[in-house]
């Protein structure tokens, strides 16, 4: 569904991105896991057109995504940080993003907005909201338009178990509905039970791309956290 | 496009900044007709607020309001948006918000008070400077990665455009006395949005002292129609350009 | 009482002439067609009535006392080639006539209405269009010029005379004249003792009212509004101007009031509104200016430093882009009790005037004077803190040019 072709993309000396090629494809839950300033972040820009690659290409859906725009609305993204303008209420941002994103084709899924239960907080202005809850707006707006990718950077940062939760349950349903859903995360122990393939990258480049079954048997471990730690020892 | 405008004026028009400019600007205006023994000389002194103050606070207020709005216009990016529309809608938003602030804070009270040409003229030139440092802002902060960096030569370029080059302007003159520098003061002109302003608002304000002299000089130019056309042609370019660059660089930029 | 006297003296004089004295019609319609011929056949006293209609009868010459009057506005046609009325005979009276399209000459002042060498003229309710010169009159005195509409049309200045001239004339009184569209105005050139009032004179190519050499003369309740250059007086002493209006004066050489060489003069109660510069003074002395308006001028007065003696009091200064002008720092006039609205000092003891100095020359005003572009940043902000410190510290401006006594609020006038 999403494929890179050696994409390389460097910030000044910095190589972000090392000929990174992966193949993501539906139904699957990728983890997409590496150090910090390994280039996960950036891998995640550059599939949603904020980056452009100096070099390689990405396919989405057999199209090439440069100079496109519309392939994004089979996308769902949610930030690592989400900062909304200060005098908007929930309410809004929910409006605006309903407004920009409206189809026919589309049937809006507010599940996961009475899961959290935003709904009484419709009014209230996102510069008065914790981190928790602008996480809760974010994961929100990331399924609202039930889109067959789900991008989500660090999604159970900032939760509480409760609404971490909530939100797993929500990407396993999601999975099971044949989507294909990119996590990128630190706490690696939250993801076991969710994750069909590992993406591991390091300096920008990718180590490697495998079956969470496949990792299991190399390592011998049962555990996602005891397999890529053994990985990294290795 | 328009989805996303009206989302962010109503969010810039509920900003306590924004707020607290219109208030000042009502106050000031407000005060200066009421206190001033004539009308004219309220205009008069609200000739720098409009020369000043709206440059300041709309070149800053909306360099904040970008580097602020980071995480939203990347949010904005992962969605099937154009990113032209993203950045014209903010420009936009911004524009329409800071002119309606302008136009409730100082056109009202112009209106009311001294609806003559020149309080006229005021009351458009303090539009154009609203949207025009609106514009350069928006240039400043999409070359700029850096907030605090970004906030600091906005601020040099208002000082610039208010003070330096007026005294640069000034001693240029001096040291070429001896030539007749008329017309090309006119074309000077042109390289300040604020001078030009200025010059519009004084062809309106000290008529008969611009008879004489070099006045006749930018009377006969900007006094004409093809000049105020001309002059108004040249702000709209202030306005145009810095938005059209920003734009060339906010369309291939990495977020 | 008194006028019962006069009126029985003027009748005990006049009566045995009138006894005499017969009305010719002359013109269309009557047996007389031509008006010289009726003039020709008149004798003193006589009054020759001449029928409407349009005569091109060439110069015509008036030289008996007579009344030559219009009906209806009889039009001279002068056919661009000659001077319609030549009056050369003490009390004439020229009364009710067009006159129009006299010759030009560069040669000679050929005029409407042309006064030689007499007295006691009388021009009175004509209407004069496009003649080179309106009326002229070359060593007149005591002549009445009244109620007459000057026009001319010429585009430049040399194809135009002066719609009102008087040259070397004495006891004048022009008043209730119209003069639109001549070189100047009126002018008057070694003319003394005159009265020139009440006249509305406006959108002449060049001075609205040009005099040189004429002494003591009274100017009031006159309109001059739009003239090319304004009003120009020159190398004259012993002039009054009084309640007139000085407006849109506009231009790089145009004043409201151009004062050259002049002394021993009063100007009061005058309204200087949009000039350029409202008084321009160069070389004058011994002058007061009292009660005067200067309102929307760009400069309200321009005194050059060769101006000794003025005083100025009580004048209102409103809304000038600049009060005052000049162009060197030796100061030997007086400035008292004016109401200057840049005026920002304060009234502790509340005597309404004002506790510091007023200084009507602004820096600024110094350095346009000196360099015009700068007037480009005039109200800069940058100029504006010019202006500021130079108010805190006189550096440019000369340090006498003040008014020690300015007042706090307007004068009622």
């Amino acid at each position: 569904m999403i494929i890179t072709s050696n994409v390389s993309k460097k910030f000044g000396k910095l190589k972000a991105l090392d000929n990174v090629s992966v193949k993501c494809d539906k139904g699957e839950c990728i983890a997409l896991i590496g150090p910090n300033g390994s280039g996960k972040t950036t891998l995640v820009k550059t599939i949603l057109g904020m980056v452009v690659p100096d070099s390689g290409f990405i396919t989405f859906n057999g199209k090439n995504i440069l100079h496109d725009w519309e392939y994004r609305k089979d996308i769902g993204y949610m930030p690592q940080i989400g900062r909304y303008p200060d005098n908007m209420t929930i309410g809004q941002v929910l409006d605006m993003m309903r407004d920009i994103r409206h189809s026919k084709n589309i049937t809006p899924d507010d599940e996961l907005i009475e899961a959290f239960g935003l709904n009484t907080l419709m009014q209230k202005r996102m510069s008065t909201l914790s981190g928790g809850t602008r996480q809760k707006v974010s994961a929100s707006l990331a399924f609202l338009f039930n889109p067959s990718v789900l991008i989500l950077d660090e999604p159970t940062a900032g939760l509480d178990p409760l609404a971490s939760g909530i939100l797993k349950e929500k990407i396993i349903a999601e999975k099971e509905k044949g989507k294909l859903i990119l996590i990128t995360s630190h706490v690696l122990s939250e993801l076991d039970d969710l994750i069909t393939q590992v993406i591991y990258m390091q300096e920008g480049k990718l180590r490697f791309h495998k079956n969470i079954e496949a990792l299991r048997a190399d390592t011998g471990q049962t555990q996602l956290t005891r397999a890529i730690a053994s990985i990294m020892t290795n | 496009m328009i989805k996303i405008i009206k989302y962010v004026i109503a969010d810039i028009l509920r900003n306590k900044i924004v707020i607290a400019y219109t208030a000042f600007l009502l106050l000031m205006s407000l005060s200066v007709f009421n206190l001033e023994d004539n009308s004219s000389k309220g205009l008069l002194s609200l000739l720098n607020i409009i020369l000043l103050i709206v440059p300041l606070v709309s070149i800053v207020f909306s360099t904040i309001y970008i580097y602020n709005s980071s995480e939203f216009i990347e949010l904005l990016v992962s969605q099937p948006l154009k990113r032209k529309t993203i950045w014209l809608s903010l420009f936009s938003g911004l524009a329409a918000s800071l002119s309606l602030s302008f136009f409730i804070g100082a056109g009202i009270p112009i209106l009311l008070y001294q609806a003559s040409p020149t309080g006229i003229m005021m009351l458009i030139t303090g539009l154009f400077l609203s949207v025009i440092f609106v514009s350069i802002a928006i240039l400043a902060s999409v070359t700029t990665r850096d907030k605090a960096k970004g906030i600091g030569k906005v601020i040099l370029l208002w000082l610039y455009f208010s003070i330096l080059f007026d005294g640069l302007v000034l001693f240029l003159l001096f040291q070429f006395a001896d030539y007749p520098l008329e017309k090309a003061m006119v074309a000077v002109s042109a390289f300040n949005p604020i001078d030009l302003s200025r010059i519009l608002i004084l062809l309106q304000m000290d008529v008969s002292a611009l008879m004489g002299y070099t006045g006749a000089i930018f009377r006969n130019f900007f006094g004409t129609q093809a000049g105020v056309i001309l002059a108004i042609c040249v702000l709209l370019l202030w306005m145009i350009a810095p938005l059209w660059l920003s734009l060339r660089r906010f369309t291939t930029k990495d977020l | 009482m008194n006028r019962l006297i006069i009126l029985y003296f003027v009748l005990a004089i006049t009566i045995p002439a009138q006894a005499f004295a017969k009305i010719i019609k002359v013109g269309k319609g009557q047996t007389i067609a031509v008006i010289q011929q009726g003039i020709d056949m008149a004798v003193t006293g006589d009054t020759i009535l001449v029928s409407e209609g349009i005569y091109r009868q060439g110069n015509i010459v008036i030289n008996k006392s007579i009344v030559l009057k219009g009906v209806n506005h009889p039009v001279l046609d002068g056919e661009k080639n000659y001077e319609l009325l030549s009056v050369k005979s003490p009390n004439v009276t020229v009364d009710g006539f067009l006159i129009r399209n006299s010759g030009h000459s560069s040669m000679t002042d050929i005029a409407g209405i042309k006064i030689y060498n007499t007295h006691h003229v009388t021009v009175i309710n004509n209407i004069l269009e496009d003649n080179f010169f309106g009326i002229y009159a070359q060593q007149g005195t005591h002549c009445v010029i009244q109620n007459n509409q000057v026009t001319a049309y010429a585009k430049a200045t040399q194809l135009s005379g002066n719609g009102i001239h008087c040259w070397k004339s004495d006891s004048m009184h022009i008043s209730g004249n119209s003069i639109t569209g001549h070189r100047d105005g009126i002018y008057l050139e070694f003319a003394t003792h005159s009265l020139i009032e009440k006249n509305t004179v406006q959108k002449n190519n060049r001075y609205g009212l040009h005099f040189m050499f004429s002494h003591n003369n009274t100017y009031t309740n006159n309109v001059f509004r739009n003239n090319g250059a304004g009003v120009a007086v020159m190398y004259t002493r012993n002039v009054t101007m009084k309640n007139n209006r000085f407006e849109d004066n506009w231009g790089d050489a145009a004043y409201g009031l151009l004062l050259k060489e002049i002394s021993d003069s009063d100007i009061e109660g005058n309204y200087f509104e949009k000039n350029t510069s409202g008084i321009y003074m160069d070389g004058s002395s011994r002058i007061e200016m009292r009660k005067n308006v200067f309102k929307d001028n760009g400069w309200a007065i321009k005194m050059q430093a060769s101006c000794m003696d003025i005083k100025l009091e009580k004048n209102n200064f409103i809304n000038n882009t600049f009060d005052m002008g000049t162009n060197g720092s030796l100061v030997l006039n007086t400035f008292k009790n004016n109401y200057w609205d840049k005026y920002e000092g304060y009234d502790l003891n509340k005597d309404k005037i004002g506790d510091i100095p007023y200084r009507p020359v602004s820096m600024y005003s110094m350095i346009i004077e000196q360099m015009p572009p700068a007037m480009m940043l005039f109200r800069s902000f940058i100029t504006t803190l010019l202006d500021k410190t130079e108010k805190l510290l006189p550096s440019l401006t000369p340090e006498n040019l003040k008014d020690d006594y300015p007042l706090m609020k307007p004068l009622a006038l």
